[in-house]
């Protein structure tokens, strides 16, 4: 038993916070935001970081981390709220690495290359992984996909479709699908995609690789969400030690100060969760008990997201409203992470059919 | 990272299971699983069973009757004896008195309490609350004047939970009224119940048992040499012993027991999605609470620190969910059936409403939070 991270893991979560509090800060964020809604130099730094590399194995030129590997990054990712489509870059390139037939697309991707997006959500299917209607024949897809998050930016896309054997995964360049570009309400680029039979490889995985990646997203971005709740407490606490009315610290008022330290409690909650689902990613071999830690983690966070991300901006009164302060674009942030990949009803029910 | 149990500590824990399995009485669990009471005899069989495994307490030095356990097997023990359904070893003697004594106590006070209390032969009591001081304890007006060689107190306490068992208690009481600063004026006293002048009164509960007391003091004789540290320093030593005491208040253990109970018993109800999202989302609570606390003792084995005054999150969050278990377990239930596990299913609620009340209420624990942790 052990919480703490290891060494390497604890250095690369300390250069990613480093780098992202000197180059990617608040003012630099709304730069970015509002500009092309992303920044090549800071990908480049997350490249140079070996970011891309981290979640493929050293066989392609990259490091074989896991889950935990990535825990400290992505806390950093969602305490900056960086908006670059890292998460999509890592599920689609285990998928291509566990699928094992496009494996040699991989060290593009390590490079800083080639852009991967992860396109599984359709119209109409809410959360739902096997309610896939686009459709593979020989090499080609025909269909739709929603909300692709960095698909204006990708190279290529893994795209679920359904195929003669059931639910598979295929890689398909992005200049061969039509994309409809916008930002989300927590400011990322996404995009809906229309396939017209869409040249495709299939990578050689089908429903259980598509599971399972969405699992290890899932707990990455429960990850991610610890970061963004850590930071969500802490500038609410700063808030209630310097705002003054009546003359004192609104923080002296014991009916706020409960209501922070429900915060906090709901915080370290999660962050066990997240813990949890990260462990259970990377080093759990039964798919079902895999699942249900996972879905148990997620049900946790999103009610930590909630919860947390409403008293935030209710503690801040009236300048929690307002876009100048980060702590509104956290609340969008934890809005979208506690819906993305499975929202919490979602996830209890799966859970408890599990 | 790590969430795992080393093999050691898994071997530890198959350890404790098998002697449970084999030395549990099978009454005594019946009784404790179909939520019954327990009599001051059965509790005591209990604790002379673990005395005589030499683990009724663990915590303590190993020359008083220790096990040497570091924090994580001690946890695992508590854990697993909730978990198999044993009955509760009683803290007032074994970790409260105890810890006050070990810490703060003469040898002399040592010798004389700590191998009665191991052995059983002392039911001890708190005498804490009075009926003007409840989260203001320091306001506390039992009065300890001295007389030479002993002190006359005069006063009462409220909510003495097994003062009707009890053949010693150990009180906080004003030694000197005079003093500015309040907290100066209180004194840790261990005062024998059978002493003339000590009156134990029955206070009912809503689920009917007799569980707390009223106890009255009236010009009682204490020797002296049951002071314990110094005259006036007693708000230090209940300090320490409030500390001691948060740590355990989890019951995760206990909590699982009742959570495969509850899905055992509240198993028609599991096609009802309303039902089944309640119990799902307190499971996974306490999921979460197992992994916080272990990280609490996580940190607790590196530093070798006691936690700081964030552990309070424990007792606010096992309350909790102890008082959600016995709601969901209510709710299984008829509500009018007449059956004894019924009456005692609802009992239980109405009786679990005081986890959040007492060992510091909820609301004092938030109080320490933002006080201390959060520097609000």
């Amino acid at each position: 038993m052990n919480f703490d991270y290891n060494e390497e893991q604890q250095l690369l979560a300390d250069s990613v916070r480093r780098y992202l509090s000197k180059s990617y800060d608040f003012e630099a964020r709304k730069r970015i935001v509002g500009g092309e809604g992303w920044s090549a130099e800071a990908w480049k730094q997350f490249v140079e970081m070996g970011l891309t590399g981290l979640p493929v194995g050293a066989e392609h030129g990259g490091f074989g981390g896991g889950a935990v590997d990535l825990m400290g990054v992505m806390e950093a990712f969602g305490d900056a709220l960086v908006v670059e489509p890292y998460v999509p870059l890592v599920l689609a390139a285990r998928a291509i690495e566990r699928g094992g037939r496009n494996t040699s697309m991989l060290p593009s991707v390590v490079e800083g290359r080639a852009k991967l997006a992860f396109a599984h959500a359709e119209k109409g299917a809410r959360y739902t992984l096997d309610a896939v209607q686009t459709r593979a024949s020989t090499h080609r897809l025909s269909g739709e996909k929603r909300a692709v998050i960095g698909a204006p930016l990708a190279d290529y896309l893994v795209v679920s479709a359904r195929g003669e054997d059931g639910i598979g995964l295929y890689l398909v360049e992005r200049a061969a699908a039509e994309v409809k570009a916008h930002r989300t309400i927590d400011e990322r680029l996404a995009g809906d995609i229309v396939l017209r039979e869409a040249p495709a490889e299939p990578i050689g995985g089908g429903a259980a690789l598509l599971d399972e990646t969405v699992d290890f997203a899932t707990a990455l971005i429960c990850a991610e969400a610890v970061g963004a709740l850590q930071f969500a407490c802490d500038t609410t606490l700063e808030y209630l030690k310097t705002r003054k009315q009546f003359g004192v610290p609104i923080g002296t008022f014991q009916a706020l100060q409960h209501r922070i330290v429900d915060m906090y409690i709901s915080l370290e909650q999660a962050r066990s969760m997240a813990c949890l689902a990260a462990s259970k990613a990377d080093g759990e071999r039964d798919a079902r008990e895999r699942a249900r830690a996972i879905s148990a983690a997620k049900i946790r966070i999103a009610d930590a997201a909630r919860h947390i991300s409403q008293e935030a901006v209710q503690l801040h009164g009236g300048m929690g409203m307002s876009e100048e302060l980060k702590v509104s674009h956290t609340f969008r942030r934890l809005t979208v992470l506690a819906r993305e990949y499975g929202d919490a009803d979602h996830h209890l029910a799966r859970y408890a059919a599990l | 990272m790590d969430l795992n149990y080393s093999p050691e500590e898994l071997a530890f824990r198959d350890e404790v299971r098998s002697w449970l399995r084999a030395n549990l009485p099978a009454d005594l669990r019946e009784k404790v699983e179909r939520y019954e009471h327990l009599s001051k005899e059965e509790l005591l069989r209990w604790h002379r069973i673990l005395a005589k495994q030499g683990w009724v307490a663990p915590a303590w030095p190993r020359e008083w009757g220790g096990t040497g356990w570091n924090v994580v097997q001690r946890y695992i023990f508590e854990e697993e004896l909730g978990y198999a359904g044993s009955p509760p070893i009683i803290p007032f003697g074994v970790t409260m008195c105890a810890a006050v004594l070990l810490r703060f106590g003469t040898q002399a006070q040592k010798k004389r309490f700590l191998p009665r209390i191991y052995n059983g032969d002392d039911f001890w009591c708190q005498g804490y609350s009075e009926p003007g001081s409840g989260s203001d304890l320091a306001s506390l007006k039992t009065k300890a004047i001295r007389h030479g060689d002993h002190y006359v107190v005069n006063g009462q306490k409220i909510w003495t939970t097994l003062g009707h068992y009890a053949d010693w208690i150990f009180c906080l009481v004003r030694t000197d009224p005079t003093v500015e600063k309040r907290q100066e004026g209180i004194s840790f006293l261990l005062m024998d119940m059978r002493t003339p002048g000590i009156t134990v009164r029955p206070l009912i509960l809503m689920d009917g048992a007799h569980e707390v007391n009223e106890v009255f003091f009236d010009d009682v004789k204490v020797p002296t040499e049951n002071l314990v540290f110094e005259e006036g320093k007693g708000w230090t030593v209940a300090k320490y012993l409030l500390g001691y005491e948060r740590m355990n208040t989890g019951r995760i253990g206990e909590s699982k027991r009742q959570l495969t109970y509850l899905k055992r018993y509240g198993e028609h109800l599991m096609g009802d999605t309303r039902w089944r999202d309640r119990l799902s989302r307190l499971e996974v609570e306490l999921t979460a609470l197992e992994i916080t606390n272990l990280r609490f003792l996580d940190r607790m084995r590196r530093t070798g620190q006691p936690p700081g005054a964030d552990v309070s999150m424990l007792k606010i969050k096992g309350t909790e969910i102890q008082q959600g278990l016995t709601e969901l377990m209510m709710d299984a239930t008829d509500p009018v059936a007449s059956d004894p596990l019924a009456v005692a299913i609802r009992n239980r609620y109405l009786s679990t409403r005081k986890t959040t009340i007492y060992a510091g209420s909820n609301e004092i624990q938030r109080n320490i939070i933002a006080k201390m942790t959060l520097g609000l």
